[in-house]
């Protein structure tokens, strides 16, 4: 094959124009195929970093899939709440070591305003066992201090100490908004890659003080209470959104799943969440299956295209290789060339396609990061990645033996003169 | 090896339904000899030059190039054959184009080891064959060999052929009509050229032309229409 290796490079030199078009097809369509496969595996992986360490989650009985999305990721809203009560109740559970009530249903300026206590600072935790750090004050100490979290911090320019106001509601911009007991931010959170960013914490009695002289959705305008009069109150919340549980033993996961589930007070539900992000995340699957087949087809595009030059190369390359039969060359040296210049064709393709997909990365990964909170390192191919690769390269082979038959059988009909 | 040839009782068609192209009863070369075959198109030049080379095989009778039956060996064997003992030299465009100078005319050596290892014999090696035969063609390397060989005027291209055909010494060289394409003082200049070398090396030619002018130039002459009982209307060029 000595001879066919030194021919096909300088063969496909000579058809540069062409050859570097079909080149350039398959590296679009390779950046495009490593591109979806490294945002989807990335986000995946952020996806199921977004909430670790807890046992179970707990909310009004509705599905687990809202559950987990209004809870965890604080996209729409709660069906009902838990009362105070059967929170306190459930969380004197022995097996239960700790609990962090969630109490959702506000805004600031689109971002989701969380209420809870100290223990999530303590207990909460993302990526495997990371917990919350802070990159600058303190947690929450007084009942109108907010912790923000980094992308809050970062959209909104806020720096500890600054005074926050917080909407009524979770619309992007609420109507009525609690102006009147505006929040001073004591902490802003280091970045995590999770919803935490996007959420403004307070304390549960900030979350009863801002309401304490509402009815109904909209202030009570006979009976105001001032942030200083609200301070003296009893603000001890009377509902709590869901709370998160985490176990002494995990053995004990499904008993305590199941007292919860048959509380007779009112109707709850607890869900595990590793069970229902997977749930959550096969929904999702669909589109991202629908995208990863896409880049499959536009690769197969990109490698038909090749395989086209080669074919309407055939006839004017016919006195070619009648010449290279008339010095020796067999009809497997003639396959094996145009099997040869379409590996190549490829093989420069999908090198071409890795650049280009690093490049893109490089470029894009500020902006993955600022506007969907996807951090995607820039590190070696993976080993799908090079297995996607070497399919390409493959595929480019497969492909070459369609013109590498065409060639072969005009080269044997031909023999070593082309008639006309 | 300086090569005969030997044709005996060779009879071939394309198809079974269709006519006979080529009978031949009897065609021979002895081995050193340069004979001038002429034959019109429609004689079954073409044909005869396929089965000499191997790419075609008689439906019967014996093809012999030396002491080799080409219609005994399998078709890989006759490829590898064709590579190592024949040259060829065709009417025009018998060059790869994307091959430089040199590369065209060191090409058989690529495919043969048995005419790489006589152009190492002989000059030292297969670049150094090709380049002494393509200076011995008339060819000014140092002013040609960057140039793409199509910007090579078609007599400058005929002779790189014909050192192509000549590298690695295979032993017999066909020609087939290499001078059709040039003018007159181009073709006195390539057949010269040729001559002295098929000389020198003690090479079989088989040169096959309808240019008469050129017989007796010549041991001997041997009209294809003599020798050929096929059918001539039939024939394809």
């Amino acid at each position: 094959m000595m001879p066919i290796l030194r021919l096909a490079p300088k063969s496909l030199a000579s058809r540069r124009v062409t050859v570097s078009f079909s080149i350039f097809a398959i590296a679009v369509s390779v950046m495009l195929l490593l591109g979806v496969e490294r945002i989807r595996t990335e986000a995946r992986a952020s996806f199921s970093n977004t909430i670790s360490g807890t046992d179970l989650v707990v909310g009004a009985r509705s599905g687990s899939v809202p559950l987990l999305l209004y809870s965890v990721f604080r996209i729409g809203n709660a069906t009902n709440n838990i009362s105070w009560n059967s929170y306190r109740t459930l969380a004197a559970n022995p097996r239960i070591a700790w609990t962090i009530p969630f109490s959702l249903g506000d805004s600031h300026r689109g971002f989701r305003v969380l209420g809870t206590n100290a223990d999530y600072f303590e207990h909460f935790r993302y990526a495997r066992s990371r917990s919350l750090k802070m990159a600058a004050g303190r947690p929450f100490d007084d009942v109108f201090d907010a912790v923000l979290g980094a992308e809050v911090a970062a959209a909104l320019g806020y720096a500890v100490g600054d005074r926050v106001v917080i909407d009524h509601g979770v619309g992007s911009i609420g109507f009525a908004s609690h102006k009147d007991k505006p929040f001073r931010v004591s902490g802003i959170l280091a970045h995590t890659g999770t919803p935490v960013d996007r959420t403004v914490h307070v304390s549960l009695e900030g979350i009863e003080a801002i309401h304490i002289d509402w009815r109904g959705g909209a202030p009570d305008a006979g009976a105001r209470i001032d942030a200083e009069r609200v301070r003296q109150m009893n603000l001890q919340p009377r509902a709590i959104t869901a709370f998160l549980v985490g176990l002494k033993s995990r053995f004990a996961t499904f008993s305590v799943q199941r007292k919860i589930n048959q509380f007779r007070a009112e109707p709850l539900l607890a869900i595990l969440p590793g069970v229902a992000l997977h749930e959550l995340w096969s929904l999702m699957g669909t589109a991202e299956n629908a995208l990863a087949f896409i880049s499959y087809f536009v690769v197969a595009a990109g490698i038909i295209g090749m395989a086209t030059m080669l074919m309407s190369s055939l006839n004017e390359r016919r006195r070619e290789m009648a010449i290279l039969r008339s010095v020796g060359a067999r009809p497997v040296h003639i396959f094996s060339l145009f099997i040869l210049e379409a590996i190549f064709v490829s093989g420069l393709g999908a090198l071409a396609g890795l650049t280009l997909f690093y490049v893109g990365l490089v470029a894009a990964q500020p902006a993955l990061e600022a506007q969907y909170g996807l951090f995607v390192a820039i590190g070696w191919p993976t080993s799908t990645e090079g297995i996607y690769l070497i399919a390409v390269v493959l595929a480019g082979g497969l492909a070459g033996i369609i013109p590498a038959v065409g060639a072969l059988r005009r080269s044997l009909a031909d023999g070593m003169v082309v008639r006309n | 090896m300086v090569q005969s040839v030997d044709l005996t009782d060779v009879k071939f068609q394309w198809r079974a339904d269709q006519p006979v192209i080529l009978d031949i009863p009897t065609f021979s070369v002895a081995a050193g000899e340069r004979i001038f075959v002429s034959g019109a198109s429609g004689s079954g030049k073409t044909t005869l030059l396929n089965l000499l080379g191997g790419v075609a095989l008689p439906q019967t009778g014996s093809v012999a190039v030396g002491d080799r039956r080409l219609d005994q060996l399998s078709s890989s064997a006759r490829d590898i054959f064709r590579a190592d003992h024949i040259g060829f030299i065709f009417q025009s465009f018998n060059l790869v184009p994307y091959l430089s100078l040199v590369e065209n005319a060191l090409l058989p050596c690529w495919f043969s080891d048995i005419r790489a290892g006589r152009a190492l014999e002989r000059s030292g090696g297969v670049e150094e064959d090709a380049r002494r035969l393509l200076a011995r063609m008339g060819l000014d390397m140092d002013e040609l060999s960057g140039r793409p060989v199509m910007d090579l005027s078609i007599g400058q291209q005929q002779r790189v052929a014909a050192a192509r055909a000549l590298v690695g010494n295979p032993g017999l060289v066909i020609a087939d009509e290499p001078t059709s394409s040039l003018d007159e003082d181009a073709r006195t200049m390539f057949l010269d050229l040729l001559f002295g070398e098929i000389e020198a090396d003690a090479q079989t030619l088989i040169f096959v032309s309808h240019d008469r002018r050129l017989e007796p130039l010549f041991d001997r002459h041997v009209a294809l229409s003599d020798v050929n009982r096929g059918s001539r209307d039939m024939i394809a060029s």
